[in-house]
């Protein structure tokens, strides 16, 4: 217990070094961050890699299993020719674009889910005393790499859904599709963290940041159209998920979007994604201060 | 009268193990019903393009989405109750000492199960379809006799669910690492029970082969009779058939694997 008091006292006499020395201080520790990150997600693709068979098995399974949500798209498509005015490319561009930014932030940051548990056994102790920032080290624990199963299916029916659309395609359209799984995949990556920062306060509650995760994600594999105007006013200003799909898809697309926004905002998602990721960085901090271990 | 008490006794113990975890109970009703919200739009959407599509108008559509939602848990679709446990403990070789047991393996499992189901019914089944009734026009029968009708389709599905859930558990004697089978009961398990969708939605002779499957059992048959769009006697028979038929296979392959398998010992 007093350990960790002084464990979590010295990360605070840290982080005022860290404002002190300014820049050049943030950069190394990003830097330290990210390689403590890719030394521990290495060991575990090699621990995963290891059982060959049973790899490719979780991986299949992770590629059908998250598939199964286009299915019900099928399915609903080989009842009805249009969904909220949308035919089934558009549905799929949409869809394609929100599983794998989704898949993205998962793969990366999906093991942040089990905060909760490390929480309540006490075992993030052990985090806070190694010499690496905890935040790389919660993000890199038991990293697996079937998810990339979510990231090729997602891939797959965007690719689809390329080919099947009629686009105009201008080099702005061309660029915006990759732009759209990056800023997404941070968007997404964001709600990652800011969810394992609530778990400090909420513990056992792990399963709410599925509705905004897993839920978001369902969300937005379908076209806003069909959706009540204040869940789409909701998404767009207070947790800005059409971001990650809805409005720059839909520009791609030249559809209208269901609230009144300028054209701009299409081309947004980097910077809400920046904004995102400074203000779920920012709830991280004070959810780690707030760590209390449990003592036994 | 003993053994009857034993059961009552285990059933009790696997609702409060459940019970226990209250902050947790809150933290799922709230994801189901946002998940409900979701999957309720996407629905009038589908029913405004066909409406009556599937035998349902907009009400029962809507009425489904939240039965759906509440039932999830109670009858386990996608798993991950006692049957992780069970393959833990073949795993470990505990399993040895619940075989040495005077109670019967599949009857013990079966009342935890039971006594889990019920809690989860009570707390992570009511709370979301009562949202749901708040938030969108249901059409929730007023006979109580329908009710209980529903809710004896609902212990029925979860027989089901337990029996099937249960040779997903033995599957360990023989593969130690039952992760990949957990995983397959899952995709089958929110695909074939009407999860995704109602079964009655899906085409040609998918929809035929679906409907005929047990996981029908788990949630397009009690929604069903809650919805007044099937006859209740029949589709308990088929639910009785089908509980009836894989118990027994699980008492056989039970047998099979305590007679043949060594058990993992350290």
């Amino acid at each position: 217990m007093a350990e960790t008091a002084e464990a979590v006292e010295a990360a605070e006499v840290a982080e005022v070094a860290d404002t002190a020395y300014g820049g050049a201080r943030t950069y190394g520790r990003t830097r330290e961050g990210l390689r403590a990150y890719r030394l521990i997600t290495a060991m575990w693709i090699r621990s995963a890699v290891a059982y060959r068979a049973s790899f490719v098995m979780t991986t299949l399974g992770n590629f059908t299993a998250t598939a199964l949500d286009f299915v019900a798209i099928l399915l609903m498509f080989s009842q009805v020719d249009t969904l909220g005015g949308y035919r089934l490319p558009e549905v799929a561009f949409l869809y394609g674009l929100s599983s794998s930014a989704f898949g993205l932030a998962d793969l990366a940051l999906g093991s942040m889910q089990r905060l909760g548990r490390r929480v309540r056994d006490g075992t993030l102790d052990t985090l806070l005393v190694r010499p690496a920032p905890v935040l790389a080290q919660v993000a890199a624990d038991r990293f697996a790499l079937r998810r990339l199963g979510r990231i090729s299916q997602g891939l797959g029916v965007l690719g689809y859904a390329i080919a099947a659309l009629d686009i105009d395609w201008t080099p702005l359209k061309v660029a915006m599709v990759p732009l759209m799984l990056l800023s997404g995949g941070a968007i997404f990556g964001s709600v990652f963290v800011a969810g394992a920062a609530f778990q400090f306060a909420a513990q056992d509650a792990s399963e709410v940041q599925n509705s905004f995760t897993f839920g978001g994600q369902t969300l937005l594999q379908y076209p806003p159209s069909i959706f009540a105007k204040e869940l789409v006013r909701g998404v767009t200003f207070v947790l800005p998920l059409a971001f990650v799909n809805w409005l720059p898809a839909l520009y791609v697309l030249g559809r209208p979007y269901p609230l009144d926004l300028p054209v701009w905002v299409a081309f947004a998602p980097p910077l809400v994604a920046v904004g995102c990721c400074a203000l779920s960085g920012l709830a991280w901090r004070v959810g780690l201060r707030s760590y209390r271990s449990t003592g036994s | 009268m003993r053994t009857g008490r034993l059961y009552i006794a285990v059933a009790t113990g696997g609702f409060r193990r459940y019970a226990t975890y209250r902050t947790a109970t809150l933290a799922g009703v709230f994801t189901n019903t946002v998940f409900g919200i979701i999957l309720a739009y996407t629905y009038l959407a589908l029913w405004h393009e066909r409406p009556h599509l599937g035998g349902y108008d907009q009400a029962q559509a809507l009425t489904y989405v939240w039965v759906g939602q509440a039932l999830l848990s109670a009858v386990s679709v996608m798993g991950g109750g006692f049957e992780d446990e069970l393959m833990e403990r073949i795993r470990s070789g505990d399993i040895a000492i619940d075989l040495y047991r005077p109670v019967d393996l599949q009857f013990w499992w079966l009342a935890q199960d039971l006594g889990r189901a019920v809690f989860q019914l009570l707390a992570r089944g009511a709370a979301p379809l009562a949202a749901g009734a708040l938030l969108f026009p249901l059409a929730l029968p007023t006979s109580p006799l329908t009710w209980l009708a529903f809710l004896i389709a609902v212990l029925l599905g979860t027989v089901v669910s337990f029996a099937i859930r249960f040779l997903v558990g033995l599957s360990a004697f023989w593969l130690l690492d039952g992760a990949g089978v957990a995983q397959i009961a899952w995709v089958t398990g929110t695909f074939c029970s009407g999860m995704l969708l109602p079964l009655n939605v899906f085409p040609g002779a998918l929809g035929e082969v679906v409907r005929a499957l047990p996981w029908a059992s788990f949630i397009q048959a009690p929604a069903d009779v809650l919805l007044g769009a099937a006859d209740p006697l029949p589709v308990f028979a088929r639910q009785l058939a089908w509980a009836a038929a894989l118990l027994a296979v699980g008492r056989m392959l039970q047998s099979v694997a305590t007679r043949r398998v060594v058990v993992q010992g350290g």
